[in-house]
């Protein structure tokens, strides 16, 4: 079956989550990469959103955090309060999953202004949880499609933390969780460097050179010593996730947040 | 607590200066009583909303602010609030002051609220520019561990104003499904405006369900399809396509006003 750069990106992100770990999502891409990965291969995938859904099991994604169908398919819906205090910052999220507008070459994230924050070119609309959220899962996956307007080489400001300047920075910055482990793209995966925390180009899409990442790169990206080839989204999966897209186009009237 | 209409309860309730929360969470978002605070020509007012939604964005626009408290402030699954972003970039209709933080500090925060605390302490923060720029976002030192958290300002808003499904005719209100910070946000304000979806002689609560008694509240008022475009669960879905329609209407000034002026101050 073919396949689309926004396929592979969903597929690739998704086969990341293992069965049974719980899940902090955001809304839009890692909404989709999660749930796709709940209808694949983990089954038993525990999806917590920020509007307090506990183990929520959608059949269409959600336009929006809030959304009915959260709460009706949830095992729970606890308050907002309580999500952040006794689940995320009581250190029971085993992965954030987060969406961006702009990350730098440590996986630092912007949200929240383009520009300076006095008087922005363009006013983002900010944090929401995601700061929370990059402090305190054990681990962070981020999807994000990759272009020069998102991978710059400076943020404008740094709404969630990711490896600060790199090194051991993250760690003395006092944040609990281990941070970005990966970031998925519609062209690659990059992960941090052990030890300068720097991303690295670990595995590239099929039909992907390099000339193209570092075209869609604000800095000068590395490359590990050893760079799979990211693996061919299989049939089955791929048809699942069409099947979820259409789904949800119809029940929102025509559209989705997919994208 | 009485047994108003929506009118009677912004008049006596919400004055010019106040500060003012709004909340709900996607769900049960007090539309109705936003309009009627727009209607009154409320002024100066210190806005107060995690997600500031349609409904700060037509307030904002109204000329109704004066500051924002906030924590996300986008049109969810669509993208901008151009009311709010032409506020904060170009002043209109007049500049607005930006308090802003993350979820789990504007939550924790109504929490210190409701619990007569002057602060909330959380894990958050660190390395996040948040701080440099909000001067309310503070670090403490944890006496007992040495430990350096994070430490923000509790929210005690003049008034809070949301959206439940049910009261009884005692004036216990009932609310279910996504209950966000609605119970903090009301428990940590000296004034509580509730509108329900209806009025009805026994809740039927479980024991455990998120109820506000009649007497920690101010005025309720009976005001059906009032968190519409968002939702009452149970009641009606949320008006996705209203949420698309909007970020046309209020892309540009003379049409978010001639919006407003037809479908909320002459209506």
């Amino acid at each position: 079956m073919s396949y689309t750069a926004n396929d592979i990106m969903t597929v690739t992100a998704a086969r990341r989550l293992r069965d049974e770990a719980v899940c902090f999502v955001g809304i839009g891409l890692p909404s989709t990469a999660a749930n796709l990965a709940r209808l694949t291969h983990a089954p038993n995938i525990n999806l917590i959103y920020e509007s307090g859904t506990i183990g929520t099991r959608p059949s269409v994604l959600p336009l929006s955090i809030g959304d009915g169908e959260l709460a009706t398919t949830a095992e729970t819906v606890v308050s907002t309060p309580e999500i952040f205090r006794y689940w995320l910052q009581g250190g029971r999220v085993d992965v954030g999953f987060l969406g961006a507008a702009q990350i730098d070459r440590y996986a630092n994230i912007n949200t929240t202004v383009i520009g300076s924050y006095a008087s922005p070119k363009t006013r983002l609309p900010g944090a929401g949880g995601a700061p929370d959220i990059a402090a305190l899962a054990k681990e962070v996956f981020i999807i994000i499609r990759q272009s020069r307007r998102a991978f710059v080489e400076k943020l404008d400001f740094i709404t969630s933390a990711g490896h600060l300047e790199g090194g051991d920075s993250r760690k003395r910055a006092g944040l609990p969780g281990k941070g970005p482990t990966a970031v998925i793209t519609d062209l690659c995966v990059l992960e941090p460097d052990p030890v300068s925390r720097e991303l690295t180009v670990t595995s590239i899409h099929p039909g992907v050179d390099r000339a193209q990442i570092d075209a869609a790169t604000g800095w000068r990206v590395r490359y590990a010593e050893q760079v799979a080839t990211t693996p061919i989204p299989a049939d089955a999966t791929l048809q699942v996730l069409r099947d979820l897209i259409e789904r949800t186009a119809k029940a929102h009237g025509g559209t989705t947040n997919a994208e | 607590m009485r047994l108003t209409t929506l009118q009677a309860a912004v008049a006596e309730h919400v004055r010019d200066g106040d500060t003012v929360a709004l909340e709900g969470f996607t769900h049960l978002i007090p539309f109705a009583a936003g309009h009627e605070i727009i209607r009154q020509g409320r002024r100066d007012l210190a806005l107060v909303r995690m997600t500031p939604d349609l409904i700060y964005d037509q307030m904002i626009g109204m000329g109704c602010a004066r500051s924002l408290t906030f924590s996300w402030g986008g049109n969810p699954g669509v993208g901008s609030l151009h009311r709010f972003r032409d506020a904060v970039e170009n002043g209109w209709p007049n500049p607005l002051v930006v308090d802003e933080r993350s979820h789990a500090d504007v939550a924790n925060a109504y929490v210190a609220g409701a619990s007569n605390l002057p602060f909330a302490i959380l894990r958050s923060y660190g390395g996040c520019d948040l701080p440099r720029y909000n001067e309310r976002i503070r670090f403490i030192t944890c006496p007992f561990t040495g430990e350096r958290l994070a430490a923000t300002p509790a929210i005690r808003p003049d008034v809070t104003v949301i959206h439940a499904q049910r009261a009884d005719k005692r004036g216990n209100v009932l609310l279910w499904g996504i209950v966000g910070v609605q119970k903090e946000a009301a428990l940590a304000a000296k004034r509580v405006i509730v509108t329900v979806e209806e009025v009805v002689d026994s809740l039927d609560a479980p024991p455990n369900a998120c109820v506000l008694p009649g007497w920690t509240l101010s005025a309720v008022c009976e005001v059906p399809r009032g968190a519409w475009p968002s939702y009452a669960h149970g009641y009606y879905d949320r008006s996705n396509s209203f949420y698309k329609e909007w970020d046309g209407i209020a892309r540009d000034r003379s049409t978010f006003v001639a919006w407003m002026k037809q479908h909320v101050l002459h209506s």
